[in-house]
């Protein structure tokens, strides 16, 4: 599988080198800036890209940026980007061409190395991965409401799970349950928000995230 | 060459000299129309203005004064802010305002005690009397010169046998014959030619005149220090708190968890040998450790400085600040631009606040922010539909907001009536820098 990194801390960019060629990704091209990171995506076009949201020149959103300009060029780029801090804003500007294949995670998350390679290869293959603190407050926003009263506390666990991307086995996993037993929360749960059933893992989690506002 | 360059220079120079004629007869003319304006307000409007003021002023024991004399002393001070554009804008006399800062909320009386106490209200009063025979007087007396001079060159030379020329010919034309037509002529022509100048020289006078008493006098200056010296030290004080909070915060969290950390995994190198299982158990220990320690940083620097803000300006983080409260937040912003940094951040830790307390004593179903730059200030409103009853009195929260906009001097205004709905206006004089633009989606 092949991937760009974009990130400017060069001991963070090695890591991630490393860490990912471990896991038998090829590195194709491994950069410091925004300009660079636009041309790599451009000449490469890469199974997947690993971007940082802060990048010269500007110390801005240049990431960020480049990542979305890339996919308005060509739709359905798997990109996942990483930052120290993570934004409902941005996460929902990442989402809104609801074509999937986008990750949005703290850095922090790639300390734990196998969900973290779990999260890219998830991307690379047209999934999601949204970092837990985003759902969190996604989840706080619309806690208020009618319909996500009526969940119980289990079936607001697994939708929190639902959407950072996870499938349901990866559910059950986490949750040390039955796959059988997830999908009849995720029944229970579409039921409750009035959203229509899907056996696509994808498309059930662009549904979750349209239905929190992401 | 050098005689090119010279014919050159003497080419600019005539036609820099007929330009700078059309010039001289441009701004007399527009002295001239200046001076009119000048007059025809002065009997006009400062006259009646002196006359009703003094007696809405003289009525205040009566009662009538009390609604009269404030709706007077407005007029008047729009009058004379006019005269402090006029000065500036016309010979370059600066005139700062020199009026006391409006009280926030004001019943009748209030506003009257605010009026009468500012010794600029009395000195503007004082303006409007004098400026009835100077205005007057200053910005006729060009015109009249003008009018005499022309008169002299277009209209006596052909009265010299009429003898009903309405008051009569001013000039001495039948007297000498055609000596006195020629003098006459003359004489009337230098009049008119010397009225354009004398025209800017009086209005320049009226000008300095209006300063010496529309400008703030020393004691108005001396306040304007005392607040600022007040405004400095709170300024100060609030930031050398907020230092010690941090250098607290980093002291007795990310600092000690690193330190915790990194015994950690001292230990676990050492039991690696021969107790590989708690060294795993250690290491683990570890990793949860650093996570916390880099949480508690990003929530450290969120308190600094919010990443957002500096990566999207005001604008960015406030939308980014609604969407992270559990309540629909209708954002609207027009800031076409970035602000300067100290005022960014103070403006987006206001708005945090007021949230906040939305969010804690509001009971608010929605809220909305209206965030917009126009005329050299930014203007921000929050509102809520809460139960309303806040009191910037009471809480320390709304205090410190007060205490961070006034180094800015900034202002805010809020108005919460038992049963809401709450509003909160702020406002920041400040500039805008250009907009910003990426340097990488031009090129690619």
């Amino acid at each position: 599988m092949r991937v760009v990194i974009a990130e400017d801390l060069a001991l963070l960019r090695d890591g991630l080198i490393r860490l990912l060629q471990a896991f038998e990704f090829e590195v194709v091209e491994a950069v410091d800036n925004g300009p660079s990171l636009v041309r790599a995506l451009a000449s490469h076009r890469p199974d997947v890209a690993v971007v940082d949201v802060r990048l010269p020149p500007t110390f801005t959103d240049e990431g960020l940026k480049a990542a979305l300009e890339a996919r308005k060029e060509n739709p359905g780029l798997p990109v996942l980007v990483l930052s120290q801090h993570v934004e409902q804003l941005y996460a929902r500007e990442l989402l809104s061409d609801s074509s999937g294949g986008i990750g949005y995670l703290l850095k922090d998350r790639v300390s734990d190395v196998g969900q973290f390679v779990e999260a890219v290869r998830r991307v690379a293959g047209g999934g999601t991965a949204l970092d837990p603190d985003v759902v969190a407050q996604l989840l706080t926003r619309h806690s208020r409401e009618e319909p996500l009263q009526a969940l119980t506390a289990r079936e607001r666990e697994v939708l929190g799970l639902m959407a950072e991307g996870r499938s349901n086995a990866a559910i059950a996993a986490a949750l040390f349950v039955t796959e059988k037993a997830i999908s009849k929360h995720t029944n229970n749960i579409f039921g409750k928000l009035g959203l229509p059933p899907s056996e696509d893992d994808n498309r059930r989690v662009l549904a979750v995230l349209a239905y929190l506002g992401g | 060459m050098d005689d090119r360059e010279i014919a050159t220079r003497d080419g600019s120079g005539r036609g820099g000299f007929a330009d700078r004629l059309g010039e001289i007869g441009r701004r007399g003319l527009l002295s001239l129309v200046r001076g009119l304006i000048q007059a025809v307000l002065a009997l006009g409007v400062t006259l009646p203005l002196t006359i009703v003021t003094a007696l809405s002023i003289a009525f205040i024991p009566l009662g009538v004064g009390i609604v009269l004399a404030p709706v007077f002393l407005t007029a008047l001070r729009g009058v004379a802010n006019q005269q402090r554009i006029w000065a500036e804008e016309w010979f370059g006399v600066r005139i700062p305002v020199p009026y006391r800062a409006r009280p926030e909320k004001m019943g009748p009386f209030r506003r009257l005690g605010w009026l009468v106490s500012d010794p600029a209200t009395w000195r503007d009063l004082l303006w409007c009397l004098l400026n009835v025979p100077l205005g007057f007087g200053l910005g006729l007396a060009a015109v009249v010169v003008l009018v005499y001079g022309l008169e002299g060159v277009f209209v006596a030379p052909w009265l010299a046998g009429v003898t009903d020329y309405g008051w009569g010919p001013f000039w001495m034309i039948g007297d000498y014959g055609v000596f006195g037509i020629v003098g006459t002529v003359v004489l009337a022509a230098a009049l008119t030619v010397v009225s354009v100048p004398i025209a800017s020289g009086l209005l320049r006078g009226h000008a300095l005149f209006s300063q010496s008493l529309l400008a703030p006098t020393r004691t108005a200056l001396t306040e304007r220090v005392e607040h600022l010296a007040e405004t400095r030290s709170d300024a100060v004080d609030v930031s050398a708190a907020e230092l010690r909070r941090i250098e607290r915060d980093l002291h007795d969290g990310a600092q000690a968890r690193l330190v915790a950390l990194s015994m950690n995994i001292g230990l676990a190198e050492e039991m690696m040998k021969h107790d590989p299982e708690t060294a795993q158990k250690l290491l683990a220990e570890a990793r949860s450790a650093s996570g916390e320690a880099l949480t508690e940083l990003r929530g450290l620097v969120r308190g600094i400085h919010p990443p957002v803000l500096a990566e999207r300006g005001l604008d960015g983080a406030v939308q980014a600040l609604a969407l992270s409260l559990p309540l629909p937040i209708d954002v609207r912003t027009d800031i076409p631009g970035r602000l300067q940094a100290p005022v960014e951040s103070a403006a987006y830790f206001a708005v945090a606040e007021i949230l906040a307390n939305v969010v804690k004593h509001s009971q608010a179903q929605r809220a909305w922010i209206q965030a917009e730059h126009a005329g050299g200030r930014l203007q921000v409103i929050v509102g809520d539909d809460g139960i309303g009853g806040a009191d910037p009195a009471n809480g320390s929260g709304m205090r410190g907001i007060e205490r961070r906009l006034a180094a800015f001097d900034g202002t805010m205004a809020v108005t919460s009536p038992q049963g809401g709905p709450t509003v909160v206006t702020m406002e920041l004089p400040c500039a805008l820098s250009s907009p910003k633009t990426l340097p990488s989606s031009g090129t690619a």
